[in-house]
């Protein structure tokens, strides 16, 4: 298939910005979904797969796939994990935090001492929240004497919850 | 929820492919056809097993700025509060947790001064100090789950 796909530089931005407003809410579920995409944006296929290589490539796409609702596959509890790290360690104790499997976000975030003096946060998910405080157990003593003090905050309530999106 | 299922739940977080025919390509790695893996999908988005499908953006490479902040809310305040924070459109999600920081969301924004901006609005109209947490590394944001 032959088509240019030499554009400027605020049509790239312009063409990418409405790419995300046509899949945040997802990929169409149609066999040819980027050809799909390309109808609907007035461009051509090849443009849309570049588009998205490329957005894939320099990571404002994270990754392309299905997100499980950890809630209805049976993980109904989730604890956010938080341990004090010396500085000199958090880069090493983050790796093997956020490779743990039932980890779904890892950050290293800043300390706000004395009432907040937590560096490294991590969702801990489970059946149960006897699984969730035994896996946190299991992790901070893969941790040792890197995790000076750790704590757990369940979430008892969801208060609001709309994720992210751009305006369009 | 069977084999199949679990398969794709397990081998479908991400790799995608970004093909002519990706529904095609990514059934031949997963044992099963095109048709039966877009049923599928739809059957489980529509049953809530998945909650969405398609690309996960990251927003601040995409330009956006984001925090996780907590607040302490006396609980005979809890629920005025909670209406005040949520009235932000800024305020993506919100959690109540067991902490003495009791009050957990994410404020996004295009920028990071915004971000400043609303988290000082939050506290004027709550009268509560709002500590802002952003990201200073990214360990894993996951494809872990394995059913």
């Amino acid at each position: 298939m032959s088509e240019s796909i030499c554009k400027s530089e605020p049509d790239i931005k312009e063409l990418d910005r409405r790419l995300v407003l046509a899949t945040q809410s997802g990929l169409p579920l149609h066999a040819r979904p980027y050809h799909w995409l390309a109808t609907q944006l007035g461009v051509g296929p090849e443009t849309v797969m570049q588009r998205l290589r490329a957005m894939c490539q320099d990571g404002r796409i994270r990754r392309i796939g299905v997100l499980p609702n950890h809630y209805r596959l049976g993980y109904v509890a989730n604890g956010m994990a938080v341990w004090d790290i010396d500085d000199t360690e958090v880069m090493r104790a983050g790796a093997l935090v956020g490779g743990m499997a039932s980890v779904s976000h890892c950050y290293r975030r800043p300390r706000h001492p004395p009432d907040w003096p937590y560096n490294l946060f991590a969702m801990v998910h489970g059946h149960s929240r006897g699984e969730v405080l035994g896996e946190i157990r299991r992790i901070t003593e893969l941790l040792g004497a890197q995790g000076r003090a750790h704590d757990v905050l369940f979430s008892t309530r969801i208060l609001k919850k709309t994720g992210l999106r751009i305006e369009g | 929820m069977d084999d199949v299922d679990r398969r794709i739940i397990n081998q479908l977080q991400g790799d995608f492919p970004i093909s002519e025919r990706p529904f095609l390509d990514a059934a031949t790695r997963l044992d099963t056809t095109e048709s039966e893996l877009i049923t599928r999908l739809r059957c489980m988005l529509d049953d809530g097993l998945l909650s969405r499908f398609g690309p996960l953006f990251h927003a601040e490479r995409m330009g956006g700025a984001l925090s996780l902040c907590a607040m302490q809310v006396p609980e005979k305040r809890f629920g005025h509060v909670a209406r005040l924070v949520n009235s932000f459109p800024e305020v993506a999600h919100n959690y109540q947790r067991e902490h003495a920081f009791n009050m957990w969301f994410v404020l996004a924004t295009e920028t990071a001064e915004q971000l400043h901006k609303v988290s000082r609005q939050i506290e004027i109209v709550t009268g509560i100090e709002v500590l802002s947490l952003p990201k200073e590394n990214e360990f894993y944001v996951g494809v872990n789950l394995q059913v």
